[in-house]
């Protein structure tokens, strides 16, 4: 459908090589889905594997419809009346948008950061403690245990564990974010979505943050949605280019950056639109 | 366009006239300020806080007073505070949008500027006249009404003013609502709320027309709330209006003392804003 990309564009020499890409069982099957806001119809026809334990980013234009979807996985729709979705997103084989399942479970097993920190009002240590407690009942060694434990994940324990008693608003807006990926790795979820992480962030926040993310995929299966093209490259895996509320193109990151199919997706990435 | 001269004049005259109005304000509140302290300080005396109403000229005081108004005050926060919160919460948290929410609020802002002697008649034909005498219970429901209203509008003001990105993160680890909004939401909200909370105690503090038709007022000192109860509003309007000069001096002093409340009131809701900001 389309030639050879825009010699000037140069994304591609950041893309590693992605062979098992494809390779990993689908985590998420999103299969027809429509999705409305009031009578505004946002995400159209959608169908879409999310690989198991690997980087899904979702790039597009702003009102693509790629933050919408994300907010699909974790029912964060469910909050507001007036937007519903149509169609089958399934989770290990469970229709996770049907009305039957519990919101409050779809969110335990899949994590969401958003693009600004929310540190809650109060100490590190609870920031942690409340989403534990939400679903376990631990001892204060379990607990303390736990918090340490996602701390280091979270690449922040160093940081903070002279000062795990203090308030999180004192922390600076990077360690806020990793606090907050933190609290969602430490209710032990399977998939983790994040909206935009690093749009409120420096590059020296963003480059550990994008670290962090190469590593928590051997434990978890993540979902980015980013607008910043360099970072689907250095991180995804896989990417799913949305426009006007459809899936244009999904490829692996190597294949949708260097040698896309579909001319929109050309145009975009190489900065024609967007 | 205007010479520069021209409008440095009409800006001069703008200033004088805004900066004299402010003036004004001040030296009228100041004026208050000034004629309480002179005639309220002279007569809080000892026996202000340690005596109850005698007849004139034997050296009579407050306390009658000053323990019915904690009472009431007390009580209507009580029931009040409660239902102001939860109410404001519902407004912030679910209401919006729904015709019960838009219900609620309107239904609010009237009570908010209701004249508050409406709300003493209404408690009248409620509680006295039926039950058949004035009572602290009836004085305190009355407050307790004039208190909802004060207590729902900060609360849902303040609870709007915690970002909704607290909420989804809050929803987002698999929180069920109410312990959001009792963990998160109240949380982050609570030096607003509590603020609020101290304003409602200042307005019921001043109130008397409430009081008039519901608890009464009495000379002698009783906690028994099914009996008419005495409270420093009312003992000013009784005192202030006697020929006798020792009631009268009685008066200022307590309106010296319920100005001194809510003064102290207002400072610490401010310092509490300030400091958990």
């Amino acid at each position: 459908m389309t030639s050879a990309v825009d010699p000037t564009f140069n994304i591609s020499s950041s893309v590693a090589a992605r062979p098992d890409a494809l390779a990993a069982p689908a985590k998420i099957k999103v299969e027809n889905l429509q999705f409305y806001y009031g009578s505004n119809h946002a995400l159209r026809n959608i169908n879409f594997h999310v690989p198991e334990k690997r980087v899904t980013a979702m790039i597009g234009p702003s009102g693509c419809g790629k933050s919408t979807l994300l907010r699909v996985f974790n029912r964060m729709y469910d909050l507001y009346p007036g937007q519903r979705a149509e169609g089958a997103v399934l989770y290990d084989g469970v229709n996770i948008v049907g009305k039957e399942l519990d919101s409050t479970i779809v969110r335990t097993r899949i994590g969401m950061v958003f693009q600004k920190p929310t540190p809650f009002p109060m100490t590190i240590y609870d920031n942690i403690a409340f989403g534990v407690k939400l679903h376990e009942k631990l001892s204060k060694a379990q607990m303390d245990e736990r918090v340490e434990w996602c701390l280091r994940k979270a690449a922040i324990w160093d940081e903070t564990k002279d000062r795990l008693h203090t308030s999180a608003l004192g922390m600076s807006g990077g360690q806020q974010q990793r606090l907050c990926i933190a609290r969602t790795i430490a209710v032990r979820p399977e998939v983790i979505l994040l909206d935009e992480p690093t749009s409120a962030l420096d590059p020296i926040s963003t480059s550990k943050i994008e670290d962090l993310i190469d590593e928590l995929k051997q434990d978890f299966t993540i979902v980015i949605v980013t607008h910043n093209m360099q970072q689907a490259a250095r991180c995804a895996d896989i990417t799913a280019f949305f426009y006007l509320g459809e899936l244009v193109e999904v490829a692996p990151s190597d294949v949708i950056f260097t040698n896309p199919k579909e001319i929109k997706t050309r145009d975009y990435i190489t900065g024609r639109f967007g | 366009m205007a010479s520069l001269a021209a409008r440095r004049a009409k800006d001069t005259t703008i200033k004088a006239i805004s900066t004299g109005f402010a003036v004004l304000a001040i030296f009228l509140l100041g004026w208050i300020l000034w004629t309480l302290l002179a005639r309220g300080l002279p007569a809080l005396g000892l026996n202000v806080f340690t005596e109850v109403t005698k007849p004139p000229g034997q050296n009579g005081g407050l306390l009658n007073a000053i323990v019915g108004s904690l009472i009431q005050i007390g009580i209507a926060m009580a029931i009040g505070g409660p239902i102001g919160i939860f109410c404001g919460t519902f407004l912030a948290e679910n209401g919006k949008g729904t015709k019960i929410g838009s219900a609620a609020r309107f239904v609010n802002d009237i009570l908010l500027s209701a004249p508050s002697i409406l709300v003493g008649l209404f408690i009248y034909t409620l509680l006295v006249v039926p039950f058949g005498g004035f009572s602290g219970w009836a004085g305190s429901l009355a407050l307790a009404i004039l208190v909802i209203p004060v207590v729902v509008r900060t609360t849902e003001d303040m609870l709007n003013l915690v970002p909704v990105g607290l909420r989804e993160a809050a929803f987002a680890l698999g929180a069920p609502q109410w312990k959001v909004v009792m963990f998160i939401t109240w949380r982050a909200a609570r030096a607003g709320i509590v603020t609020g909370i101290l304003l409602a105690i200042a307005r019921a503090a001043g109130e008397t027309a409430p009081l008039l038709f519901t608890s009464l007022g009495n000379n002698a000192l009783s906690t028994d709330l099914s009996k008419p109860m005495a409270s420093l509003p009312i003992a000013i309007y009784q005192f202030a209006g006697s020929p006798f000069d020792d009631w009268v001096s009685l008066a200022w002093a307590g309106a010296l003392l319920i100005t001194v409340g809510v003064l102290v009131l207002n400072v610490a809701s401010r310092l509490f804003l300030a400091r958990s900001h």
